[in-house]
């Protein structure tokens, strides 16, 4: 029993360092490549989400909502990029705040406008709906388990991409010398749009996959989106297998956290105050973790361009 | 220098009018536009606190909001205690909670000053992105930490049923109030004005511009960064603790990182490094969500769209805009 829940804690830890890895990668790629910090990535989640739930709902069929939330991501975030973000690359980091926040307020509550104060849902595909026998007797639900098989091949095929197409040569090139690739006829300009697309279209993903386990709604971004620069903070700014790791851990270190802490606790206190204490000790877990990682590690585990 | 005397005119024009609009309203029998003032005054001085950090310092602290919120929860917590006579301890030592504003903002300095010295230590260990992402998640932490600890009414917040009391004032008047609140505002502004002018305040900008130089002359960059941080989280968390007695609320939205933005939207909207920038960005900010607000109920659609073209293409702010730029460092 113990040792089965202990198993279902994990798989839950990976699957929330999954989501957080594909948000995290967007993250760091955009501003490994452009040098940008982005906090509109969290709307991009969300419009994702919102999208799936929308045409899946329309169409009745998840998969056309996921494609469609895919597409809606990257367009959405070409177009931002093109209108607004492409004349923050040359500002200070205090201009590409400001400037992304009122992004996400724009977001919000043009999101809320369309689709209204109230929480959308979102159903799994049918046959990913039940649960499914793990070694050892286990149920956990197949939904949350394809999740995690989703999102690690998406890992497998951004390292892919970024190690062995042309493009990912570009964008290496990108996050080393700028200056240099653009002397060398990239067009730079196209190549940071399909970055930031990309970006996008990870967020999208994200956002439509956990919207089945979720509810849909306004500033569901929003959480994700600090996680997301917790595990950026631990990885190292710019580095996909920093992600990719730290992404995991802090996934693993919250949910075993939330789990775990409660149970520990009781033994030297009393029950209720034990949930208490160990709740909130919990909550503030992975930036204690965050804490020690910066002592030891100011750039991070992977420093990218060390 | 021409430039600077207008600013300094402009500066008193600012002052006389944050305090002669609220007395034209408490005699024209306004009460609430009174009170409007009063939030416009204290978020101003929240935003300055903000404004030693990122406009002197350069630090570019995302997470101001806890400091806000840790003010306003020390109150809080203090005043609840008092009005349910229950000490907050009694070992090793008894200590009653309270209900004298000079005590509870004293507490809400230490606290927040506290908080922003580890946070602060912490953070300035790296700097640019990761520093603002960092004093991000720190915020982030405390939020968290105040909506799942259930001794203070975790997520629904905590209410103060009768505002706290500063002597020889009746601070349930609005006027009193918000004139206390403005008297602690200019005292701060006055202060800050001395110190950008003393060795500290030189020393400060000195390492914004060029840290290198600051290093060789055997100064710590480091030290003189940590000390703006604190002063600066300590004039926020002042805020946040006159913000508890305004709404005679405080809750873990106080610390949310929507405010930490809005905090540094004042500074943006009234001209960054400016003295008087953040007065003027809050009293903007009130009279927007006050005007648009009452219009639509996605005013803050209209607050971005605002934001992001004062971003893009009205760089300096207002008083930019009226007094000219400084000159660039």
């Amino acid at each position: 029993m113990t040792v089965a829940l202990f198993l279902e804690q994990i798989l839950n830890g990976l699957q929330l360092g999954v989501m957080l890895f594909l948000m995290a990668a967007g993250l760091t790629l955009i501003f490994g490549v452009m040098g940008l910090i982005n906090l509109a990535h969290g709307s991009l989640f969300m419009v994702g989400g919102f999208v799936c739930a929308a045409v899946a709902a329309w169409t009745g069929s998840f998969w056309i909502g996921l494609v469609a939330s895919l597409a809606a991501a990257a367009a959405l975030g070409a177009l931002v990029e093109i209108v607004v973000i492409r004349r923050l690359y040359d500002r200070d980091h205090l201009d590409q705040v400001l400037a992304t926040f009122a992004l996400v307020l724009m977001f919000s509550e043009g999101v809320r406008f369309v689709f209204g104060s109230f929480p959308l849902y979102l159903d799994p595909p049918a046959f990913l709906s039940g649960p499914v026998m793990l070694p050892g007797g286990l149920p956990y639900p197949a939904y949350r388990l394809a999740i995690i098989i989703a999102g690690l091949a998406v890992a497998a095929g951004l390292g892919l991409l970024i190690s062995k197409t042309r493009l990912g040569m570009q964008i290496r090139a990108g996050e080393a010398d700028r200056e240099m690739i653009a002397a060398l006829g990239v067009d730079i300009r196209f190549l940071y749009t399909v970055v930031f697309a990309l970006g996008a279209a990870l967020a999208g993903f994200a956002g439509a996959l956990i919207g089945a386990i979720q509810s849909v709604q306004v500033g569901m971004g929003e959480p994700v989106l600090i996680l997301a620069f917790v595990v950026i903070v631990i990885g190292g700014i710019g580095s996909i297998r920093g992600a990719l790791v730290a992404a995991l851990i802090v996934g693993l270190v919250d949910t075993m956290g939330r789990f775990l802490l409660p149970t520990l606790l009781a033994h030297v206190m009393e029950a209720s105050a034990a949930r208490g204490v160990g709740s909130a000790l919990a909550s503030m877990l992975i930036y204690l973790l965050m804490a020690v990682v910066l002592v030891f590690k100011p750039k991070g585990l992977f420093p990218a361009n060390a | 220098m021409r430039e600077l005397v207008t600013e300094h005119r402009l500066n008193i024009v600012l002052a006389l009018v944050l305090l002669g609009g609220p007395l034209i309203a408490h005699f024209a029998d306004e009460p609430f536009l009174v009170t409007l003032a009063t939030r416009a005054t204290i978020l101003a001085l929240a935003g300055v606190g903000l404004n030693i950090a990122l406009g002197l310092g350069g630090l570019v602290s995302f997470g101001h909001a806890a400091f806000f919120g840790l003010g306003g929860y020390a109150v809080g917590i203090l005043a609840s205690h008092h009005q349910n006579y229950e000490p907050l301890m009694t070992a090793p030592f008894l200590i009653n909670g309270t209900n004298q504003m000079l005590v509870l903002w004293l507490v809400a300095i230490v606290v927040s000053g506290l908080a922003a010295l580890v946070i602060g230590a912490l953070s300035l260990r790296t700097s640019g992105v990761y520093f603002i992402m960092i004093t991000l998640a720190f915020a982030q932490m405390i939020y968290y930490f105040a909506i799942s600890w259930p001794a203070y009414g975790g997520e629904d917040g905590l209410s103060i049923y009768v505002r706290n009391a500063f002597p020889g004032l009746n601070t349930l008047r609005p006027l009193d109030f918000f004139l206390l609140c403005y008297a602690v505002l200019i005292v701060v502004l006055f202060a800050q004005w001395k110190m950008t002018g003393a060795r500290f305040g030189i020393a400060l900008q000195a390492v914004r511009q060029n840290e290198g130089r600051v290093a060789a002359l055997g100064l710590s960059p480091y030290k003189i960064r940590l000390a703006a941080f604190v002063i600066s989280g300590m004039v926020t968390g002042l805020a946040g603790a006159l913000y508890a007695d305004l709404n005679r609320f405080v809750s873990p939205s106080m610390m949310s990182w929507h405010l930490s933005g809005e905090i540094m939207v004042f500074i943006i909207l009234g001209g960054v490094a400016r003295l008087f920038g953040p007065v003027v960005g809050a009293c903007l900010f009130v009279l927007f969500e006050h005007a648009f607000g009452s219009v639509t109920e996605h005013w803050q659609f209209f607050l971005g769209a605002a934001l992001l073209a004062v971003v893009l293409f009205a760089r300096g702010g207002f008083i930019g805009l009226v007094a000219g730029r400084v000159r660039h460092d």
